[in-house]
């Protein structure tokens, strides 16, 4: 068995009265592809803000590419990397400017940010587009450029949440290709998402519903366990019983 | 340190594409102090004056034509009745009306006093007791005129015993242009300092990219001081601009040290910039941002002693002053640039706003949240 890289017992999100997250306890191993599942509003991106160390939970213990979330937050954000539903690279700085900037930022040598930036423009074939603006790029370019920078500074564990939010099929089946990839280097993936084909490619999926985790394991295990074709099936059986 | 200078780049780099700001920033300077400092004066010049002349002597004509002849009133209207003069005061036609009785000329000729009535506009309590002034200063010379004329008949009149001469010092021609420039140059430095950076800054939370700021492990004091540092810079420029145009369009004396002054306003815009930044960590759009900045600056502006003497205010208002930034720059731009105070004429005002700038620019770091 792999490292533990996350280790959440017993965590607990309330905002006022509202409990956003209940009780939720799980482990993510290195190199691990783990996916986040459950309906809008289910507790995903509250839960992942706290794992990134954007949000304090409020009871519970949460260790993070062992850092402590109460106390080390900082130190956590040094060791991950973060792309969020909302996208956000600067939209009026170039793909350059952004890619620099986010590599000072992690206090990447100069010529360590010049090689990663080769490296990466030659892998997406955006050797030519280096000097666009983030704007002028269509969605599912800046969504894979947006991954690419979060895991520049190649972080212990990546978090993605619903990276793939209105990007063609074609793009999405792209996107889990460098998913892959990077998961191949060692780099854990923590990943949210509401699309259930997208769940098939985690090696481990919890699913979430009003705040509770209901299932979590192998997408195969799973079906087998509720007797269904597919993780999409198994989620309906879940969240309507 | 590395992270503010890539941070500094980036804000930098954004503000100069974004072809309206990167415009407007220099064209503000331009177009503030080639309109406002002309424009805001307390110079009265040109009161609308009234006269209804019910003698229609001599006496009556030349003191008329002495109130025509002066620089501070315009003969408007010459009504024939109370009613019609009362009427045009009411419309605004007119700001004095100044009643001659029929018999002036005469009472005058007996060697009796002459009696006149006057009704000032009093909306603008200030610009009244001026005019009532002006009025008075200009009858006084008429009377003199009289006396003179008359010195063979009313040889017990003589000069007074005692005379007064006086000059004023630092602004000898009582230019109020030179008064008005060094507090527009504040106005300038307080609108690029209170505006810039906390709208910059919110719009950063509008749009999310904070967010990805706040997951990484850039330090609160980096990600602000590298928001500070290009309005900083931006403000400064600003400043000189507006110093060129003082000199070239108004020919300003500059007495003190220009050095004294860009000490007073880096000083000034830091803790400007603190206050700003701390206000963008409570707002979340930048409407909100824009209205309680706003309401700030026009506080600060208006109780800063721009227009009115800071020592006339009450003393609750002189205590809220203590934490007003402006008004220690409008008194340090006002001292070095036309009295060539010194750096220790000065010193209470640098220390106030060294205090102010610390302070403000600590809890906007504290109060900035990179884990909610």
């Amino acid at each position: 068995m792999n490292e533990k890289v996350i280790y959440v017992k017993n965590l607990v999100k309330k905002f006022g009265n509202f409990t956003a997250n209940d009780n939720l306890s799980f482990e993510v191993f290195e190199g691990e592809i783990f996916g986040f599942l459950g309906a809008n509003g289910a507790g995903k991106t509250t839960a992942l803000r706290i794992l990134s160390g954007l949000s304090k939970p409020t009871s519970g213990e949460v260790n993070v590419a062992g850092y402590d979330a109460y106390k080390q937050a900082e130190m956590i954000k040094r060791n991950i990397g973060y792309m969020c539903q909302k996208f956000s690279l600067y939209e009026d700085l170039t793909v350059k400017e952004n890619i620099i900037l986010y590599g000072g930022i992690y206090g990447m040598s100069k010529s360590l940010i010049r090689e990663r930036l080769t490296n990466l423009l030659e892998k997406l074939h955006f050797q030519k587009d280096e000097n666009r603006m983030i704007s002028d790029l269509p969605l599912g370019l800046r969504q894979k450029l947006a991954f690419s920078v979060a895991v520049l500074h190649e972080p212990k564990i990546v978090f993605l949440d619903e990276p793939t939010g209105g990007v063609d099929p074609i793009t999405r089946r792209q996107f889990w290709e460098t998913i892959y990839e990077t998961a191949s280097r060692g780099i854990t993936v923590f990943v949210t998402t509401h699309y259930m084909d997208e769940a098939e490619y985690c090696d481990r999926i919890s699913i979430m519903n009003e705040g509770k985790i209901v299932a979590l394991d192998t997408p195969e295990k799973l079906k087998k366990q509720y007797d269904a074709a597919s993780v999409e099936e198994v989620f309906i059986k879940i969240a309507r019983p | 340190m590395r992270t503010i200078l890539y941070l500094i780049r980036k804000e930098f780099i954004q503000i100069f594409r974004n072809k309206f700001i990167s415009k407007a920033i220099f064209a503000v300077p331009i177009v503030q102090m080639l309109i406002l400092v002309p424009a805001v004066t307390f110079e009265l010049k040109n009161i609308k004056i009234a006269i209804i002349d019910k003698d229609k002597t001599p006496e009556s004509r030349g003191l008329i034509n002495k109130l025509g002849g002066s620089t501070f009133f315009k003969l408007s209207f010459s009504p024939f009745s109370e009613d019609q003069a009362n009427d045009l005061l009411h419309r605004n036609k007119c700001s004095v009306i100044l009643q001659i009785p029929s018999g002036f000329g005469k009472d005058i000729g007996n060697g009796k006093q002459g009696k006149l009535l006057a009704a000032i506009d009093a909306v603008n309590a200030s610009s009244a007791e001026i005019s009532w002034a002006y009025l008075n200063g200009v009858i006084g010379d008429y009377n003199t005129d009289l006396v003179k004329q008359n010195i063979t008949t009313s040889p017990l009149i003589s000069s007074p015993r005692i005379e007064i001469t006086n000059r004023y010092w630092y602004n000898e021609l009582l230019n109020y242009k030179y008064y008005m420039l060094p507090g527009i140059l504040v106005i300038l430095v307080t609108a690029i300092g209170f505006l810039l950076a906390g709208l910059n800054m919110v719009r950063e939370k509008e749009i999310g990219t904070i967010e990805q700021i706040n997951v990484t492990p850039v330090k609160k004091y980096h990600f602000i001081i590298a928001k500070m540092v290009p309005f900083l810079l931006i403000g400064l420029t600003d400043l000189a601009l507006g110093l060129v145009i003082g000199k070239i369009a108004f020919n300003i004396p500059f007495e003190g040290s220009i050095f004294l002054m860009f000490l007073g306003s880096t000083i000034f815009l830091i803790a400007v910039l603190g206050m700003a930044l701390f206000i963008s960590t409570f707002s979340g759009t930048q409407q909100q941002y824009m209205f309680v900045a706003f309401f700030c600056m026009i506080i600060f502006i208006l109780m800063s002693g721009i227009f009115t003497p800071y020592e006339s205010m009450p003393m609750w208002a002189q205590d809220f002053n203590l934490i007003n930034p402006v008004a220690y720059l409008m008194r340090i731009n006002r001292m070095v640039i036309l009295k060539g105070s010194t750096i220790h004429d000065i010193s209470k005002e640098l220390y106030s706003l060294i205090v102010i700038a610390i302070g403000f620019t600590t809890l906007a770091v504290r109060r900035y949240r990179k884990t909610a």
